[in-house]
Formats: C-alpha cells, structure tokens, sequence
C-alpha cells in the first residue's frame, strides 16, 4: 500500500517524501509553518519556511537568530520532488495554507482559517486538492458570524456610550490578529484616544510594513493613564482581564472579542460587560464552503469540534476522518483554545 | 417585545446590582402596564403551563433547518440551554416584531396550549421567521417554562419601591402570593396607598439566618432574651383562616391547601381572622417521617385516604400573626407567642394536627449546647434562635432570628458522572454523580463504585474549573449529555440526613447533599464505603431498622 503524503508523527503533520514537518509541536528538522500564533510555530525546527508577512512576528517570538526564510503567496518550493506552496488563509496577517503536491497527487493544510473578509489580511483563497486538512475550532451550527462592520460598529457605540459614562473602555482581544483586526477599524476616525497593553505593541509594526493602515496608539501605561482613564479604547490580551494592571483605568467597562461570545452562557461565565463575537476562524457555513471549494475527496479534520464535522460530513457524503493533534481540544469549549490558536 | 428584549439585554450584560435596578425602573417606568405586568411575572420566576415539549421543538428545528437531530442535540451538549441552542441554530431574520410583550403572551403563546400540534408547529414557523435571535431566544424561554435572568426578586422588589415611591418591604408584602397579570393588577402595585392583594395572600415570611458556631455563645447571651425551638425538618407555611375560607400556603409561596386537607380542616376550627406561621411535618406515632414521606403529599390533585393514613401531617405553630382580623405582626415575638399559645389551646380541642411549638427550658448556655447535640435523634435539624422582643420582619434580617443546624454528617466519595450545569455553569461540568465503595461478599472480594449521590454545589468556582478539565481529559463514555469518567477524584461529601431508601442503588438515600471540600490528599481505593454509610446510618437513627 501506498504511504500518504503526510502523515501524523509524535513532532506533528510530516512529509517523508519531502522531509518537511508542517506547524511541528517538537524541535525538528524542516518546517513549514501555516502562521505565527505560538501553538504553529514553535521553538527549535533547523529551518523555518513561513509567509513573509509571518517573519517579524516569528523572529519576536523565536528570536533574532532564528533560521526563517519567507515566500510570496503562490511561489514555489520544491524538496525532492515534492512541490510546496503556501496559500492565503485569511486568519492574521501572513497567515497561509499550505498546498504540498507529489506525482499530481495534492494535498493542502488549511492551518487556522476564515472565509469571511478582514481588512487586516489576505482574504482565504480556496484551493483545489484531493485531501483537506481542515481546522474545526468552530465546528458547530450554532457558530455564524455577522460582517465585520456590523461588529465595529458594535465596539464604536459601546466605546462612546463608555465616553459619555466616564468609562474606559477595556476590550480584550488576541494580541497578534484579533486586536490589530480591531484597530484598523479605528484608523480613520476613533471616538478617542487608543491604547494598547505592552504584549500587543510589538506586533503593530509589522501591520503597517505590510501596508495595513492602523490609528496612532499610545502604550497603556501609568504615564497614559490620564490620558485614556474615561475616554480612551485600550486593547489588551485575555490575561490582562482582572490583573492590577486594569486598576490604572477605573472606572471602567470590560468587553472581550471572539466567537465564543456567541454562546451566553460563554459570555456570562467571564462575568465582563460586554461579548463582542469577532472570530479569526470560520463559522459553520465558513467551514462547509470552504471544504466544498476544496473538491476534495477525503477531508481530516483537526482543532475543535472535529466529532461533530467527521460526522456531518460523512452523512453528506463526504468522506472524513478526524486527525488527533494537541491542537485538539476535545469539544472547542476550552477557554485558551483560540488564545493558543 | 422590543422593549423587553432591551431590558433583558440591559440586565443581562451587566453584573452590578445598580445598574439593573436602573434598567429594571427604566423598564417598568415607560412600559404600558399591560406589559409591564407580564414582564413582572416573568422577572419574579412565574411560568406559563409548558405548551410545547423540548422533543417537538428540537425536531421541528432540526426540520426547519434541514440539520440532523443529532447535530440539534450534539449543539445542545455544547450550549446547556434548549432555548438558546434553538435560537442560534434557525436563521437569522431581523425584521422584528412589532407587538407588545402583552400580545405576544396572550395572542400567541396562551393560545398555543389549546392548539394542536399542526397550529403549534405554524405558530413557531411564524415566530421563526420574524423573531430577530435575541427575541426569538426569549419567546423559547417563556415557552420552554422561566426566565433565568440572574436578576433576583429582591432587585425587582427595589426597583418597583423605589418607582412607587414606598419602603421595598411594602412591595415585597404586595408582591407575595399569587397574581394574575393585568393592568389593573399591575397599577394597584405601584399605587401609594395600597389596597391589600385580598385575603387569599399570606404575608411575606420571615427567614432565619445561618449562625456560625463560634458565635453562638457570646450572641446569646443573656439567655432568658432568646426563644429557643427545634428546628423542624418539614416544609414552612402560613396558615391562613380569612374571609371564612382556609388556605396553607408554602414559604415558596405556592398554595399548597389541596395537600394538606387535615390541616385545612384543623385550622377551620380556629377563628376567621387568624394567620399561623409554622412547619408542616410528616407525623406517625410521636415521632416525625423523613422529609421524603412528606414530599409525597405535595403535587397531588387529591389527597387519597391511603396517603393520608401512610403519611400523616402536623402543623407545629411557632408564631401568630395576624388574630381577630388584626396585623399583629410589629408586636413583639413573646406577645405573639403568649396569645398563640391562647389561640391554640382554646381551639383545637382534641386534634393533634395543629400543635404548638415548645420552647425549650435551658438553664445555662451548656445545657443548650447539649440539648442541641441531641437533635439528631429527636427528628430534627438543629435550633431556631429568636429574640423575644423581635417583631416579624420581612425576607431574610440578620439578627434576631437564627438557624443553628448540627454539624453534617459526611463521607467521602468518588466522583464517577458529570454533566453540564445550567445558567451560570452552562457550560461546566458542574453536577456530579458520586459513589461508594460497595462491601465485598464472603464469596468475592471485588469491590465496585455504586451511586449514593447527586451534588453540584460547594465548589469554588476555581475548583469546578479545574474539575471540568479533568472531566474532558478523562471521558469514559458518553450518554446524551453525562459524562462517565475515570474514578480518579475524591470529595468529601455533607448531607443532612441519611435514610433507607428501595429507590436508590445503594439502598441509602442522603439528603442535602454538597460538596464540603476535595480530597486531594485521597486515593480512589481510600474512598469510604457502603458499610461505613450503614454505620453512619445507625449512628444518626439508631437501632438498625430492617431493610424494607
Ligand atoms: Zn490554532
Ligand atoms: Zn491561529
């Protein structure tokens, strides 16, 4: 029988014909990485091929001497025989798929996704291939998301109603993604100043070297304390909520950003003031369209709600299998999961 | 519905007392009064009679949405609430409907509960594909039986005293008992000077508050200020004979007259114009019937003779509170006492069913101590604590009356099932199944878990975090929404009582069970097991009764 193209080892997805690991969790040789969220890209591959977009924000985290090198979306690459490129994702900036061909056979790895467009990133592009790995975060019918405007304009009338309180408005949101997501939407116009905690300023400037426009942003600080206290935005990373930190800015309302906001029981359990549901992955509808794109003809699903997806897809007559990797949290409920995404 | 759609997001969204109070009198000041008697019943925990099942509404949703029934269900496991999971999962539509809470509830749910199942189904068709999701998400929930809003009674009491311009206990006696909403009903709440609900209402009850041990001996002293009573393990009520008519009402403050037809009976005999405030306890013989043997009486239609013989009923009077048609309820408690203690023995004649509750004589603070260790065996909880001089205030005042509960019994047992809580804990692994070790027979010494209980409360919210992540990691098996899973944990486990029961596995049943704290410091083998249970068993009630 003949091996598949990749397969799961104890390092990750590999491809022994091309001897690369795909997003491996364990130091090895080379490795291709789909974005630079830490549970993607990981300490201690001898080579790292990722997006270009994805470099300054992998030397942040891996170090200055890291071995990168970076592609353009669609170049390719070839390792004995094996043809890889990498493909828009729609996640976060630089974030990509990553398509691996061998004798006309084509496999892709979706990485983290979204269909839905976001400003702050290449939009996902569908790629045709026999076998899809596909994430499954929100692998769930209840999970659909609403266009970005409608959400920003959300967080625009919660922050001026916040104003008119004497309130600081608190929002919370992944530090590499969601919150320059958020940001952008302030370049033009904001209701006030803007802040933003020490652990998401070091990924602001490779946003605006890749030509996202964002708002001037003040660090969030005891020195801008003044500044902000009762007028200002401040993005800060989950872990910030309820820390001494938060204290500088009272009185204040607290709202966090992401798709488990749908669920209230979800959003009360944070006991914050307000859910935004603003997700970097794809909803329902987002993961069906997406995999229908694909043609592909065996789909393996992987992170999140995968028992559910295998299940429907298969009753729909495509056939899928979930893939255990530590990715995988058993039904997409736990809290850090998209923090680790 | 607009509106009380906004009004339950407003309480929804925040968790600071304040600002609900302001967007309940936000509501309640601008809302017609038809509404806003509606929104009322809702806030304060009523429910219409359930017209539609979870069943037919799970697979009419499954139809509308063309999903599998099983996918309905894999994203209630996930969601905890039937209303909500319903609601996300049907189509966005955001047109909005544009009648009053009022119409919605009597145009088109009331309704719903004579229809036939073709009309439901359109009737939920329609609302589906007109109901934006925070609207739709609503009307699932009044259908579905309640409104879990996180917004107390109490703060709906504020905020319409504070609206109607009276003291908040004022509004919590107009809110007691039962109210049909209307506009008119809902207007005589909010009027300055109120015309009493009628004579059907008990007045709102007075609730003791927990003493911490430690304090008990500084607290009562001197002793002869205190009324010291057993604490009966029963259901409290208010025995009202008004209008020549005799009603038992619950401290739940649902009419429980049609179970208790003895005590109706035995309280005709008293004057019209009399308010008792008691206990109703199982009796047979002199001593009193597990809580379980009285719960059979309740939720009845009637009352047949057989029960009635099985379980027989007293009322143990403990105050008095209205007496020849008069409010005597700001006099002091001895005052109260003395003329009960009048009432009852000029009328009861040779009826044990109303019987007086009887101070009990301690010279010292050390002959409290050790009547109370003995409560156990007389039947009961504990100690009710009251100051003489108190009058009988409304809703749950620190400081002039006491429960004083003996220790709990405990044991230490093995966490073997999980499910997901509801509300708050919607999508925590929160309720607990726990189990013993069962007692090896002289012919195998294997020994298996067997249930003994069901707890979900005791944890901090740190713990049943840490819990849920061991639940996930550690699933054996699944049916529906429960989880089996590895016998790894241990609690220790407090429970009121323990009694023989034929309709649990272990034979034992515990009452009151929590979770006192987790035994991290236990292996699973170390657990207790079902002879230890036994043992606590004959400890709390003595001579070993057989098994029956
Ligand atoms: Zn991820
Ligand atoms: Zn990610």
């Amino acid at each position: 029988m003949k091996r598949p193209l990749l397969e799961l080892t104890d390092a990750g997805l590999y491809c022994e014909q091309g001897d690369f690991f795909i997003d491996p969790w364990k130091p090895r040789g080379t490795a291709v990485i789909t974005h630079a969220h830490a549970d993607h890209s990981r300490y201690g591959a001898e080579q790292y091929l990722a997006h270009h977009h994805s470099l300054p924000f992998m030397r942040h985290r891996l170090g200055k001497s890291a071995p990168l090198s970076g592609v353009e979306y669609g170049e390719t690459v070839e390792r004995n025989g094996v043809t890889v490129s990498l493909h828009p994702a729609g996640h976060i900036l630089g974030s990509a798929q990553v398509r691996v061909e061998y004798r006309g056979e084509i496999w892709v790895v979706s990485g983290d996704y979204k269909v839905l467009p976001d400003a702050s990133c290449a939009p996902f592009e569908p790629v045709r291939c026999h076998h899809f790995i596909t994430e499954a975060t929100f692998a769930l019918p209840i999970y659909r998301w609403q266009p970005d405007e409608v959400i920003f304009q959300e967080i625009r009338a919660w922050w001026e109603k916040n104003r008119a309180e004497g309130k600081t408005s608190l929002l919370y949101a992944y530090a590499l993604g969601k919150a320059q997501r958020i940001l952008q939407a302030f370049a033009e116009t904001a209701p006030g100043p803007i802040g933003v905690h020490g652990a998401v300023l070091p990924y602001l400037s490779g946003y605006r070297a890749a030509g996202i426009a964002l708002p001037e942003v003040l660090s969030a600080n005891a020195k801008h304390a003044p500044i902000l206290r009762g007028e200002g935005l401040i993005i800060a990373p989950p872990s910030a909520a309820s820390s001494p930190w938060t204290r500088k800015f009272a009185p204040h309302s607290q709202a966090f950003a992401s798709g488990w906001m749908r669920v209230r029981g979800k959003r009360r359990r944070r006991t914050l003031d307000r859910g935004f549901v603003l997700s970097d992955h794809a909803d329902w509808p987002g993961l069906l369209e997406a995999i229908s794109a694909t043609g592909a003809e065996m789909v393996s699903a992987t992170h999140g709600a995968t028992r559910a997806l295998v299940r429907y897809l298969n009753e729909t007559g495509i056939p899928a299998k979930p893939l255990e990797t530590p990715f995988t949290g058993e039904d997409g409920t736990s809290d850090q999961e998209e923090g680790r995404s | 519905m607009k509106a009380f759609a906004e009004l339950f997001r407003a309480l929804d969204e925040t968790t600071r007392t304040k600002e609900k109070v302001a967007a309940l009198t936000r509501y309640f000041r601008t809302a017609q009064p038809r509404d806003a008697s509606w929104a009322l019943f809702f806030l304060t925990g009523e429910k219409l009679s359930r017209a539609v099942s979870s069943s037919l509404l799970k697979e009419w949703v499954s139809e509308r949405t063309t999903l599998p029934l099983w996918m309905v269900e894999e994203c209630y496991d996930s969601v905890g609430d039937l209303a909500e999971t319903l609601a996300l999962l049907l189509p966005e539509e955001s047109a909005g409907r544009e009648e009053s809470l009022a119409e919605l509830v009597e145009g088109t749910l009331l309704p719903l509960q004579k229809a036939s199942e073709v009309q439901k189904k359109e009737t939920l068709y329609e609302i589906w594909d007109t109901a934006p999701l925070s609207e739709r998400f609503l009307i699932h929930k009044l259908l579905t039986g309640g409104l879990r809003v996180g917004v107390s009674k109490a703060l709906v009491t504020r905020a319409l005293a504070q609206l109607a311009g009276v003291e908040e206990a004022e509004m919590a006696h107009r809110l007691t008992g039962t109210w049909e909403p209307s506009e008119e009903g809902y207007r005589s709440l909010l009027q300055k000077e109120y015309h009493s609900t009628g004579p059907g209402n008990p007045y709102p009850f007075f609730l003791a508050s927990p003493l911490d041990e430690s304090e008990a001996s500084t607290l009562f002293s001197p002793l002869d200020e205190w009324c010291f009573e057993w604490k009966w393990d029963g259901i409290r009520a208010q025995l009202l004979h008004r209008n020549k008519e005799c009603l038992v009402w619950s401290r739940g403050e649902e009419a429980v007259t049609e179970s208790f037809p003895e005590v109706q009976e035995a309280l005709s005999a008293l004057p019209n114009g009399t308010v008792l405030d008691g206990e109703l306890v199982a009796w047979k013989g002199d001593a009193p019937l597990p809580f379980g043997e009285l719960q059979r009486r309740l939720n009845r239609k009637k009352v047949g003779k057989k029960l009635l013989t099985e379980v027989p009923v007293r009322f143990i009077a403990y105050d008095l509170l209205q007496v020849e048609g008069n409010d005597i309820r700001e006099d002091p408690l001895a005052s109260r006492r003395k003329r009960l203690t009048e009432l009852l023995g000029e009328n009861s004649g040779s009826s044990t069913v109303l019987t007086l509750s009887m101070p009990l004589a301690a010279t010292s603070f050390e002959e409290l101590r050790q009547q109370r260790a003995s409560a156990r065996e007389q039947g009961t909880e504990g100690l009710m604590v009251k100051r003489w001089s108190s009058p009988y205030r409304v809703g749950r005042k620190r400081g002039d009356w006491w429960k004083w509960k003996v220790d709990p019994l405990t044991l230490d047992a093995v966490l073997t099932y999980a499910q997901k809580g509801h509300g708050r804990r919607a999508d925590l692994f929160s309720d607990y199944t726990f189990a013993l070790w069962s007692t090896p027979s002289e012919h195998d010494d294997k020994r298996e878990l067997v249930t003994i209980a069901k707890a979900y409360s005791g944890l901090t919210d740190n713990e049943m975090r840490e819990v849920d992540h061991f639940v996930r990691k550690h699933t054996v098996e699944r049916f529906g929404p429960v989880r089996r899973v590895e016998p790894h944990l241990v609690f220790e486990l407090g429970f009121d009582d323990i009694r023989r029961s034929r309709r649990h596995k272990a034979g034992l049943a515990l009452r009151f069970p929590r979770m006192l704290r987790w035994r991290r410091d236990k292996k699973t083998e170390e657990a207790d097991s079902l002879l230890t249970a036994e043992e606590l068993l004959h400890a709390v009630h003595g001579v070993p009764d057989e098994p029956s």
